[in-house]
């Protein structure tokens, strides 16, 4: 309960100062930018990205990018300074690493688990049949039983 | 056969439950610092209270301190205060203030009202340095150690516990 009310107070903490937001005068700036903060997480509100919230610290994010964007720099460098800043965390691209790889290879080692397991259970079922059909004495039990059944 | 392939469904939910379980306890806010273990970001700022004054990182040299991130518009900063208050009257490692996207007039204003716990407060008004620290939240608090590197960001306020558990083993380790 405690923890719960520390949790709510932080939450109301999460930066909303003010400040403004002016697009810059050039429209291929403002794509860039656009391009960029929708591939970032705002960490205020985790499941936005910096183009969608409205946090403060969105905005003081996108006025900083833009910045960066009109000096020229490019969009890995940028990256490169938001991850400095806040980690892995802010790119919802997560990237190529050791300690991503269970992240990246997890899917697909499940669907090879699944693949397998559904190929031997063909396998088996098919093996199953096949025996079943290639034993004439078992047939013909499994016939006289149903013959018997529907004389009764 | 037929037995083992009841029980792996079983052990796939049994693991499946553990691994959400553990994930319940963890609070999705508090995001790993790319910080600790590295050179605390220097800057240059104007004090709060001597705007004439500037107060740089470097000039911690030397020093166990903690730097604190703090707002007269953040609620939990509030909650927080008392403890640092206290805090600061054992004298342990000086706290320096980061007063984040505030206005001058109001940071004062709150010191002179809840006390100031602060060796000294610096002015961060258009968030740069904090977004240099990356802040997303206020408070937060970092502690750094004698060659300027950061050792520990506390993320939310400063509980009581937070202290004993966390912050004063960890001074006590780097010699402060």
């Amino acid at each position: 309960m405690k923890r719960l009310a520390w949790t709510l107070l932080f939450a109301a903490g999460l930066a909303f100062g003010q400040a403004s937001e002016i697009a810059h005068p050039d429209p291929a700036v403002e794509a860039r930018l656009k391009a960029l903060a929708e591939e970032l997480r705002c960490l205020v509100c985790q499941n936005q990205t910096i183009a969608d919230s409205n946090a403060s610290l969105a905005l003081d994010l996108r006025n900083e990018i833009r910045e960066q964007v009109a000096q020229g720099k490019s969009d890995d460098e940028i990256r490169a300074y938001m991850v400095a800043r806040y980690g892995d965390f802010v790119l919802y691209r997560p990237p190529w690493k050791s300690t991503t790889l269970l992240l990246w290879l997890g899917p697909f080692a499940l669907l090879a688990v699944g693949a397998g397991v559904f190929a031997a259970t063909v396998r088996r079922r098919k093996r199953e049949s096949a025996g079943a059909s290639e034993s004439p004495a078992a047939e013909r039990r499994t016939r006289a039983e149903v013959e018997a059944l529907l004389e009764d | 056969m037929r037995r083992l392939a009841f029980v792996i469904p079983l052990v796939v939910f049994i693991a499946l439950a553990i691994f959400l379980a553990v994930g319940l306890t963890r609070d999705p806010r508090e995001v790993p610092s790319p910080f600790i273990g590295k050179p605390a970001p220097s800057f240059k700022l104007e004090r709060l209270q001597e705007p004439t004054m500037a107060f740089g990182p470097a000039e911690m040299k030397g020093k166990v301190w903690m730097l604190n991130v703090w707002a007269s518009w953040c609620v939990a900063c509030r909650e927080e205060h008392p403890v640092l208050v206290e805090f600061s009257k054992r004298n342990a490692v000086p706290i320096v203030g980061l007063n984040w996207k505030d206005t001058r007039e109001s940071g004062l204003k709150w010191l002179d009202r809840f006390g100031n716990p602060y060796a000294l407060s610096v002015f961060d008004g258009d968030g740069r340095v904090g977004i240099d620290y990356g802040v997303y939240g206020a408070p937060e608090t970092f502690v750094i150690d004698r060659d300027g590197v950061i050792r520990y960001k506390q993320i939310g306020a400063i509980t009581p516990e937070a202290l004993d558990e966390k912050i004063l083993p960890l001074l006590k380790s780097l010699g402060a």
